[in-house]
């Protein structure tokens, strides 16, 4: 039990240590489900279109997907170590390029959804809590439970309907008025950053006022498991042993419920935003096909419906070791935090 | 005191030592305190009385379930929602049952102060043992500044044996015998007049019992703090109490100077509870057929009665008197006070009465 | 020193010793009960859900019978629907782009959300329960690959997920019904798999599996009853919540354009998607009747898991607790003094000398505050 130096060193090593099983059985399981699934990708790709069977032999040999299905799966896991995703073959794009050019976008939706998700949580959550089994309390658990309910493409098409079209307030889709960012240069590849770097305000304020509605709609989705959460916590923290000590030394019920009831019941947000990171990512296929956002989500949907085998696996797979890495971090950002978790 | 008055038995046996005679700091009449429950409200301490004076230790004895902690709870208004508190808890002038919650608060920590079973999850896990003494310090003296508040929580930590150098450690760098003796040592910064200490050792392994109950001892003597000691440890009461009181159902049955209840145990209960002690001189395993009565529906009159060898008639149909014996003991109970009941009250209980009393 | 032991009760048989084909109905009826028990928020959830529910179960069972026309009708007796007609008449909901009726569309996408839903919770039951059971009985090299997997597919964002397992049984025969269902049913397996294997480890380690085992029955029987009563309270809930996101994971596929064609059968993501350019053109019935009804379904499920969790998870249930309120002392403390010791057994009508008083010192009556000894008179004088 005692304090033992670099044991926080040691922690991250076995944690990173853990991850790279189960990335390789990420990989795997991808590459069997594309793979190895009926059909090949050339003649997939081909879609309706007959071609003739020398073109496409010659287009699987050119591609190596003639080659013993192991051989394939040892290459494949060799080009994910060098982070090269292969080759689209639709639009003979590089699939790392496609992510670097696209992925900031994703990045900004499910930062904008995860904050205005945890703005609107934590203190409806916290409120509710506090105030257990009063009228606010069943309002924050129904509100929980509809917004959970309620798929991200209606909540996302009546949100347009009400503020875009009828009321006006906010664009209607996309992540910029057209043209008017064509001039930043890509620093990070994340536009908002890019444009904050730059110092051109004007695109910044208008990248913000495009993501309001969607960060929101992509937000609910996951508020109910915050409000949920966080509510649980404090009940059964406000329930603990260290708070009836605190009340026994004659702490202030206020600082009580603050000190030690808030602060231990917000300690696992952090870990459920490790475990909302795949919610948000499924969510924002749906939130960017609604709003036209031009991330990594609609380009996969552009992917599977041109039936791009290649660019899908390398999409799927970018996004799974995305999922692993977020997971980790999170993990260790907790240790950070939480003395407890170190030991 | 004790050196003063020596340990001459007839000064003991007498009730007239000079403790008694000071003012209790704190005296409990006829309290009551009742949860509630799903199955309707749950007597768990149901008219209790008793006096605690300067210096002095009371031992809180019984069966786990009895009423010890939720006593102990009650006196410092720490009950959960839907409990009740009835009756007259007086210290320093008020009766702490009528304060209202913002006042008992004010008064928990520097005049009150309780001492847990289960010193392990007492601390906030996320807070350093610091922050636990700013955090008393800055609620109840504003004035402190960080540096007297260093001093002074540094000093309550190394009266416990704590070095100052783990003053900055979280709560789980520690061993639980050090917990404990955290958690007392910030139960005394505030220096209370009145301490209950709920099991404090019940958690930990025997060498560390010793030394808290040395600690405590130690405490009562420097600082003159009464101090109600709960446990179902008849030994630590033997050593460490001055007085003991025996509770039994929401009900204290006996009270008295400890060692005249250990040497000369009047009620039935205590008796039982003696013989089912273990010791090394134990020539058989002793225990009190059936089991202790359902808070929520208590039978009437005694509520040992069901379980008790010597019951009469009397015993299942009225609440026995209090009965004042000569060396100071206080014993609720019917049989040494023959003649205020009738031939027939004396009759001893049926075996059917006492199964039917039993599941009743 | 001496501990006095914490119970003093005698010795009795180690509880939960019941047969464990009791123990199965039992838990059954005990799992039950909360539900007609329950009550507040967990009440209301309960009941608007199951009718939510009912509706749509109603709905999707009668669909050929209340739906006016087929789901992929544009024509009625020779006579071509109009395009995009707005509601009324003899389209109560009004016609899409592609002269469907939208009631019609609607009635039988409850059908088609309801056979998804129904295949993708079976197979996924089937398949988790199946798996959970191998990996927990087993355990070794099988149990802990197949939790890696199981992990690594929960961990995996679920619509993803789904789009790929769609997209890789696009073949299977059977349709696009079936292809939904079984793209839903990996999403879901993790989920059962994770439960039963757990039940089923700590079957394993239940002593009176042992105990049983001894007296000759199957460990087989045993653990397969034990799981079942375990699972049966937890598997109800997955389950409703499940056929929930089923139905919200169809719509999303369909929204996508990974779903079921329109030919095939009617679909409310789909008809949702198609009806996203009417929008513009202030035509709202297309998109509303559909939006609605994917709301309304997920609600209503939604709500029937949320109402049992509330119900069967007994950590978080509300407990009715009423303040007490202690009514006054009925007979006052009786304070009696007896003068000599009691024999160690008092002998039959020898009466000690009784002093008897009424307690002064109820409250409000002390002023001293040591009302015991003021009480009695006697000793305390002794003590000046």
């Amino acid at each position: 039990m005692s304090m033992k130096s670099g044991s926080l060193g040691r922690y991250i090593a076995m944690r990173v240590a853990l991850a790279i099983p189960m990335i390789f059985v990420l990989l795997t399981l991808v590459f069997v489900m594309l793979r190895v699934a009926p059909g090949d990708p050339i003649s997939a790709s081909s879609g309706g279109a007959k071609m003739s069977q020398e073109k496409i032999d010659e287009l699987r040999a050119a591609a190596g997907y003639d080659r013993p299905l192991i051989v394939q799966y040892g290459d494949y896991l060799a080009d994910v170590v060098r982070f090269d995703f292969g080759t689209s073959v639709s639009t003979n794009q590089q699939v790392s390029d496609v992510i670097l050019e696209k992925g900031g976008a994703t990045v900004t939706l499910a930062t904008g959804g995860l904050v205005f998700a945890l703005l609107l949580g934590i203190p409806v959550g916290l409120l509710a809590g506090r105030f257990r089994d009063s009228a606010f309390d069943v309002f924050a658990r129904l509100f929980g439970i509809i917004t959970y309910a309620a798929p991200v493409f209606v909540v996302g098409l009546l949100a347009q309907q009400l503020f875009a079209t009828k009321l006006g307030w906010f664009p209607l889709e996309g992540e910029t008025d057209p043209l008017i960012a064509n001039d930043i240069p890509a620093t990070t590849h994340i536009l908002i950053l890019d444009a904050i770097w730059v110092n051109d305000w004007e695109v910044v304020w208008n990248v913000l006022w495009h993501l309001i509605l969607p960060a929101a709609t992509l937000g609910l989705l996951i508020v109910g498991v915050f409000i949920r959460m966080v509510r649980v916590n404090l009940i059964q923290t406000l329930r603990g042993d260290y708070v009836e000590a605190a009340r026994a030394r004659g702490i202030r019920e206020r600082d009580v419920v603050v000190k030690h009831g808030f602060r231990n019941a917000l300690v696992p947000v952090i870990t459920v935003i490790g475990l909302q990171v795949a919610l948000l990512l499924g969510g924002s296929v749906l939130t960017e096909k609604t709003f036209n956002w031009p991330g990594l989500g609609k380009q996969l949907i552009e992917f599977l419906n041109s039936r791009d085998y290649v660019a899908v696996q390398g999409l799927v797979t970018f996004i799974a070791l995305v999922v692993v890495v977020i997971s980790m971090l999170i993990d260790i950002i907790n240790a950070l935090i939480d003395p407890r978790v170190r030991y | 005191m004790t050196t003063a008055n020596g340990t001459d038995s007839t000064t003991r046996t007498g009730s007239g030592t000079s403790r008694d005679t000071t003012a209790p700091v704190l005296a409990a009449r006829d309290l009551r305190v009742w949860y509630g429950s799903e199955r309707g409200p749950v007597a768990a301490v149901d008219g209790v009385t008793f006096d605690v004076r300067p210096g002095e230790t009371l031992g809180l004895v019984g069966e786990s379930g009895c009423g010890k902690s939720t006593l102990g709870r009650g006196v410092l208004g720490l009950l959960p929602p839907g409990a009740a508190v009835d009756g007259e808890v007086r210290f320093a002038g008020k009766n702490l049952v009528d304060l209202s919650a913002r006042q008992l608060q004010q008064l928990r920590g520097p005049e009150l102060g309780l001492i847990f079973q289960e010193p392990m999850t007492r601390l906030n896990p996320l807070m350093r043992v610091s922050e636990h003494f700013e955090e008393a310090l800055r609620t109840h003296n504003g004035d402190l500044t960080k540096d007297e508040i260093r001093t002074r929580a540094l000093d309550a930590l190394r009266g416990m044996g704590i070095p100052a150098s783990r003053y900055e450690s979280f709560p789980h760098e520690f061993s639980g015998g050090m917990r404990q003796r955290i958690m007392i040592a910030l139960a005394l910064v505030l220096r209370p007049a009145f301490v209950v200490a709920d099991e404090p050792t019940t958690a930990l392994d025997v060498l560390v019992e010793a030394q808290i109950i040395q600690i405590l001892a130690d405490l009562r003597r420097n600082f003159d703090t009464a101090l109600v000691l709960i446990t179902h440890n008849l030994g630590i009461v033997a050593e460490a109490c001055d007085r003991v009181a025996v509770m039994y159902a929401g009900h204290i049955v006996e009270q008295g100077d400890a060692r005249e209840v250990f040497a000369n145990p009047q009620h039935p209960y205590t008796q039982a509870l003696m013989r089912s002690t273990i010791s090394l001189s134990t020539t058989g395993l002793h225990y009190i057929p059936g089991s202790p009565p359902d808070l929520a529906h208590p039978p009437a009159g005694c509520r040992f009665h069901p379980r008790c060898p010597k019951a009469m008639k009397v015993c299942a149909q009225e609440a026995p008197p209090e009965v004042l014996l000569p060396n100071g003991t206080r014993n609720t109970c019917w049989l040494p006070v023959p003649d205020m009941t009738t031939a027939d009250g004396r009759r001893p209980l049926e075996v059917e009465e006492i199964s039917v009393a039993d599941e009743a | 020193m001496a501990n006095l032991p914490t119970e003093l009760v005698a010795p009795t048989g180690p509880a939960g010793t019941a047969a464990p084909k009791r123990a199965g109905r039992g838990r059954l009826r005990r799992t039950f009960a909360p539900i007609l028990e329950a009550h507040g928020l967990a009440r209301f959830m309960l009941w608007t859900g199951i009718a939510i529910t009912g509706f749509f179960v109603v709905i999707a069972v009668f669909a050929p019978w209340i739906a006016p026309y087929g789901y992929d009708a544009y024509e009625s007796g020779g006579e071509r629907f109009p395009k995009q007609e707005s509601p009324g008449g003899d389209h109560l909901f009004g016609t899409t782009v592609q002269n469907f009726d939208v009631l019609s569309r609607v009635v039988w996408g409850a059908r088609t959300a309801l056979e998804v839903m129904v295949l993708a919770v079976v197979f996924s039951l089937f398949i988790g329960v199946l798996l959970g059971l191998l990996s927990g009985y087993f355990g070794g090299w099988l149990d802990r690959i197949l939790v890696l997997v199981m992990d690594t597919l929960f961990a995996f964002p679920y619509l993803l997920l789904a789009i790929v397992a769609a997209f890789m049984f696009s073949d299977v025969p059977g349709g696009g019904i079936v292809t939904a269902a079984l793209a839903i049913t990996v999403v879901y397996i993790p989920q059962y798999f994770r439960v039963v294997r757990a039940s089923t480890l700590s079957a394993r380690e239940a002593t009176y599996v042992e105990a049983a085992r001894a007296m000759g029955a199957k460990p087989r029987t045993i653990i397969g009853r034990y799981v079942f009563s375990n699972v049966i309270q937890s598997v109800p809930v997955i389950t409703t919540l499940n056929a929930a996101d089923a139905i919200a994971t169809l719509a999303g596929l369909g929204f996508l354009g990974f779903g079921i064609q329109p030919t095939e059968a009617a679909e409310w993501g789909y008809d949702l998607q198609r009806a996203i350019p009417d929008l513009g053109a202030d035509m709202w019935w297309t998109a509303t009747f559909p939006g609605v009804a994917i709301v309304l379904a997920i609600l209503g499920f939604t709500l029937v898991g949320e109402g049992l969790n509330d119900v069967l998870n007994p950590s978080m249930r509300k407990r009715r607790i009423r303040t007490v309120v202690i009514p006054p002392i009925a007979k006052p403390r009786q304070v009696v003094t007896v003068a000599a010791m009691p024999a160690a057994v008092p002998a039959q009508g020898e009466a000690p000398a009784v002093e008897q008083t009424e307690d002064p010192a109820t409250p409000g009556a002390s002023e001293t505050g040591d009302a015991p000894a003021s009480a009695t008179g006697e000793p305390q004088e002794e003590g000046k």
